[in-house]
């Protein structure tokens, strides 16, 4: 018997994937942001109050997953920027064959802000690499105050969490303070903004944090230019 | 949920071996599946098992290693690990402490009988 050193990753060809496409982000200045959250959380209802907040000019598109239907696609497509919906058929997360895939037919040069909402789970998505910058989670005031606890991987990945719903915050048992700390206590340096959809109190911050990311971005790649 | 298509990947990973290898047979693939890597090593065995059943990769054996999640201390330095979220280190107290490991999900060796 011999035993063979490997050390692979095991989704070694999804991460080269994602490789090659943060790369090609990187050589345009893109910010792609992927959005994780279990289902319910407000993902797409933030996206809209997202998309409606973006000046015209933003050049911003979106690919937004589910199981099944085009009923997020068809909801965000109204405010007249580019919105692709991947329909995975069954597969619980976006993988980054599926990104690159849907990414095809548009011009990367046109793109500023790309806009990855996966599917609602927080288990499966944080093990698929898809080239972002950033993951962000989103927990809402619904749910649980342990949610960070309970699926820490998630939590810890991501560098943003938002916290949804607020507005509701006076009619739920939640305490957002224990969520805050939980999110903490697995991920120390994870950076949190409250925000309602409904009230839109904290999209300004939320907007802002975008905004400084994409001058990031972009920095980036002036300093890479010269 | 996705430990199937993880045991896709694993099982994929050794037939790329093994066309590398002709002369030997591949008998066990070692896979280190961190705290934080999301998935679950149950699942993924069973995924695994039900994915070779009657095939030539039956007798295939997988063999997970579970890696806790260490932390490293800023200050001191001192390598701990993390328990019930608790980055503080036991040492000095300093609380910025950096994961340094324990979302690995990576293949790490295989056994191949010549």
């Amino acid at each position: 018997m011999n035993r063979i050193a490997v050390e692979k990753k095991v989704l070694n060809e999804n991460q080269l994937l994602a490789e090659a496409l943060r790369e090609r982000y990187r050589q345009r200045g893109i910010l792609c942001v992927n959005l994780i959250s279990a289902p319910g959380s407000g993902k797409t209802a933030l996206l809209e109050r997202t998309l409606e907040r973006m000046d015209k000019s933003t050049r911003v598109a979106v690919l937004t997953g589910d199981l099944q239907t085009e009923n997020d696609a068809q909801r965000l497509a109204k405010f007249g920027f580019p919105v692709k919906q991947i329909t995975t058929g069954g597969t619980c997360h976006l993988d980054a064959k599926m990104i690159g895939k849907h990414l095809e037919d548009w011009k990367l040069e046109d793109l500023d802000l790309l806009i990855v909402e996966n599917v609602g789970n927080l288990v499966c998505p944080s093990s698929y690499d898809l080239g972002e910058d950033a993951k962000i989670v989103l927990l809402s005031t619904t749910e649980g105050e342990d949610k960070p606890l309970k699926y820490p991987s998630i939590f810890f990945k991501s560098e943003l969490m938002l916290l949804t719903k607020i507005d509701l915050l006076p009619y739920v048992p939640f305490k957002a303070e224990v969520a805050r700390e939980n999110a903490r206590r697995v991920h120390p340096q994870m950076e949190i903004i409250d925000v309602s959809s409904t009230t839109g109190e904290g999209l300004d911050t939320w907007m802002q944090w975008l905004a400084a990311r994409q001058q990031r971005a972009k920095t980036k790649l002036q300093s890479v230019g010269t | 949920m996705h430990e199937l298509g993880i045991a896709t990947s694993i099982l994929e990973c050794v037939q790329a071996e093994a066309q590398r290898h002709p002369e030997g047979r591949i008998t066990k693939v070692g896979v280190k599946i961190g705290e934080l890597s999301g998935v679950d090593r149950d699942a993924l065995q069973f995924g695994f098992e039900v994915l070779v059943k009657d095939t030539e990769w039956e007798s295939l054996v997988l063999e997970l290693e579970y890696v806790p999640r260490m932390q490293r201390c800023s200050k001191c330095a001192y390598e701990f690990r993390m328990t019930e979220f608790d980055p503080q280190c036991p040492l000095c107290g300093e609380f910025l402490t950096l994961c340094i490991s324990g979302e690995e999900l990576d293949i790490a060796y295989m056994e191949v009988d010549e």
